[in-house]
């Protein structure tokens, strides 16, 4: 059997992190398993949103620690971050309740509604198994299928942010020092660029901050057996190939671990006790082939879109889903029925943008780098909110102006100089704020003052900037996300999120479907059934309208391809 | 014995508030003032509404200004106990005062009340 570098001489705390829908929960589990399997004692802690780890062991585990009876020596723990979030907000807000006024109690709840607070919240959870204490002496190992990110990890070195967790005597800041050489932070990627650049930041970030012992696992590669039976597979497979080829610097002196796909569902111990082999997998070959399934395509809900003349579309989606190639399909498809249309992304590879410079009449392209925004923003505040403070000051300033809510207000701050243009012709943009963002601006006012000192309003009756984006005649929020449990979970929220602040997603658009596509691989095959459930669920469930959006054999740069994305040839 | 300042603060979406949607040049300068009084030995406590709003509710002159005049009305800063300013964060010139410690580096003035004249 081939050894897996990540699982030579494990450490006491193993974190997996890596963006929704590449394979985390999977393979932290199937880690635990080989330990608990090599004698070990391990506790299995998950905090995914859609977590199954209790549906893959078969057995209720929730918010409390369970023991695998199935496996000797393995115990896990879920911990839900939004169910967290909410004790979290309960426990600060909960006292209050009817005893400050009503308006004074929204705006708490609303503060602390935000992205940061639900990643708090979660490691707030999980710190206590982060020390040594009676609750985890009896584990050799705990695997967490997640991990924070450097902002967790910074806000969590100040002090204040450990009054809570010290006030109730679980343990010592001090302890904290040893952890990072007590742990092993596990990236998982899938073999696409895009995810492989995101990946690499990641890395860089939690290296900057003493988390050096990282490990990278590409999962789900696709073995080159299944390239001969399926002109699809093959394609992916060259796809695959050429991202693992080319993978950043930062990440090529890291041990890897290639994971191939697998043409089982990871439900079940047998299935997850053969993840992490590398053994020829079992292809079946048989001449079976799987249809393409029916559903609407990209282009029937521009018709849609197309009706009303003008407005803004913003995509809106976890990283790594496919927004920026979405939008550019979008409005090649406008530009096509001859309205004017500005396509607005924050596409870091800019090479699509610039395959679509000047290629259409009526198309107009431009590009923001967020990470230069969102520098330019902060050497914007440092040089003039922050001259007068000293060194220290300085600093925690600095800080502050690291928090993810930052870069999404940067970001939407470039882009708010080109949302006035929507009353005119179309605007898409690859990028949305979040609900949670909207309501701060709104409530502070601030995003009023930025965005009407921009728009200047042309019209006669004054529109609040919340009114333009609440209107689905002017404003439509198209959802992207994939077939697959943990994208579509993470969208969900997304929609409540913005629901919260008055805005109702027009459609939701489901990318990369293996299901619309023909395929004979089994592997393939296998992967497109595994996808109708998820596509009902949007369908039924979550969408007023959707789209559907296939795997594509070529990467849809350039205009003819995007207009076959669109049309859903796959 | 120097007096004990309580600032109540709006809800601020961490400890300093500077983080948010748009910083706040009053929140950036204040924080550095209350750094600089606190180092020449004064009592200052902050409390953010949506992290410590129990704080606020048990006050009963913070909970009756919520109450007349909202969460927009914000901060509150009470010195001993007594409402020292409302509305807006103090300056260093009002620390100063408040708590007896004094402004570094005074240039005496050159203004009409300079040297030994009396301006009445």
């Amino acid at each position: 059997m081939h050894s897996i570098k990540f699982l030579d001489q494990p450490p006491r705390f193993l974190f997996f992190t890596g963006k929704g829908g590449v394979g985390k929960t999977s393979v932290a589990c199937a880690t635990a398993i080989r330990l608990a399997d090599a004698g070990r004692r391990v506790l299995l802690v998950s905090t995914d949103p859609a977590s199954n780890v209790g549906q893959v062991f078969g057995i209720r585990i929730g918010n409390q620690i369970t023991a695998i009876l199935a496996v000797p020596g393995l115990a896990a723990l879920e911990i839900d971050p939004q169910a967290a979030a909410q004790l979290y907000r309960d426990r600060i807000v909960g006292p209050v309740r009817g005893v400050l006024p009503d308006a004074v109690v929204k705006s708490i709840e609303e503060q602390l509604s935000g992205a940061c607070t639900t990643e708090i919240a979660a490691f707030d959870e999980f710190t206590a198994l982060l020390v040594d204490s009676a609750l985890t002496a009896d584990y050799e190992h705990i695997i967490f299928d997640t991990a924070p990110t450097g902002h967790t990890i910074r806000l969590l070195q100040l002090p204040g942010a450990w009054n809570g967790f010290l006030e109730e005597g679980k343990g010592d800041a001090s302890c904290l020092g040893p952890l990072a050489q007590r742990s092993r932070l596990i990236l998982v990627a899938r073999a696409q660029q895009a995810t492989l650049r995101e990946v690499a930041r990641t890395h860089e970030e939690l290296d900057a901050i003493g988390l050096s012992q990282q490990y990278l696992v590409i999962n789900g590669i696709l073995p080159a057996d299944e390239a001969a039976q399926d002109p699809l597979a093959s394609a992916i497979c060259a796809r695959e190939q050429q991202a693992l080829q080319t993978i950043p610097d930062a990440l090529k002196r890291l041990p890897c671990d290639l994971i191939e796909l697998k043409a089982f569902n990871l439900v079940g111990l047998p299935a997850l006790r053969q993840l992490l082999t590398t053994a020829i997998p079992v292809t079946i070959h048989t001449e079976a082939t799987s249809i393409a399934i029916q559903a609407p395509s990209l282009s029937i809900l521009v018709d849609d879109i197309a009706k009303d003349g003008h407005g803004l579309i913003m995509l809106m989606g976890k990283g790594g889903v496919g927004k920026t190639t979405l939008a550019a399909a979008v409005a090649v498809e406008l530009a096509r029925r001859g309205l004017p249309v500005h396509l607005t992304t924050s596409d870091p590879a800019a090479h699509l943008s610039e395959t679509l410079s000047g290629a259409l009449a009526h198309l107009s392209v431009s590009r923001i780098d967020p990470h230069a925004e969102t520098e330019r923003y902060r050497q914007h505040v440092l040089t003039t909110k922050g001259a007068q403070l000293d060194a220290k000051g300085r600093a925690l300033l600095e800080e502050d102006l690291r928090s993810p809510c930052t870069e999404e207000i940067a970001v939407f701050q470039a882009f708010s100089r080109i949302i006035r243009e929507a009353g005119k012709q179309f605007v898409v943009m690859d990028t949305a704020p979040t609900g949670h963002t909207l309501l701060l601006l709104d409530a502070t006012g601030a995003y009023h003052r930025e965005v009407s000192r921009q728009m200047l309003s042309t019209t006669t009756h004054y529109l609040t900037p919340m009114m333009q984006l609440q209107d689905p005649k002017q404003t439509k929020v198209l959802l992207v996300t994939l077939a697959e449990t943990t994208p579509v979970m993470e969208a969900v929220n997304l929609q409540a999120d913005l629901r919260r602040a008055g805005i109702e997603p027009w459609a939701w658009v489901i990318n990369n479907s293996v299901a619309a596509a023909t395929v004979h691989s089994a592997l393939l095959r296998q992967r497109a059934s595994n996808e109708l459930s998820e596509i009902a669920a949007v369908a039924t469930q979550h969408a007023h309208r959707y789209a559907l959006v296939p795997l594509l054999k070529e990467e849809p740069v350039g205009v003819e391809r995007l207009l076959d994305l669109a049309a859903g040839n796959a | 014995m120097m007096p004990i300042i309580h600032v109540f603060d709006p809800a601020l979406c961490c400890s300093t508030g500077v983080c948010g949607v748009d910083v706040d040049q009053a929140l950036v300068g204040f924080s550095a003032d209350i750094d600089w009084a606190k180092q020449q030995g004064a009592h200052i406590e902050r409390f953010n509404l949506a992290q410590q709003p129990m704080a606020f509710a048990e006050n009963p002159l913070v909970k009756a200004f919520l109450e007349r005049s909202g969460a927009e009305a914000l901060p509150l800063i009470l010195l001993d106990g007594e409402v020292a300013l409302a509305g807006r964060y103090p300056n260093r010139t009002e620390l100063s005062r408040w708590t007896g410690i004094a402004l570094a580096e005074e240039k005496p003035q050159s203004s009409c009340c300079g040297g030994n004249s009396s301006c009445s």
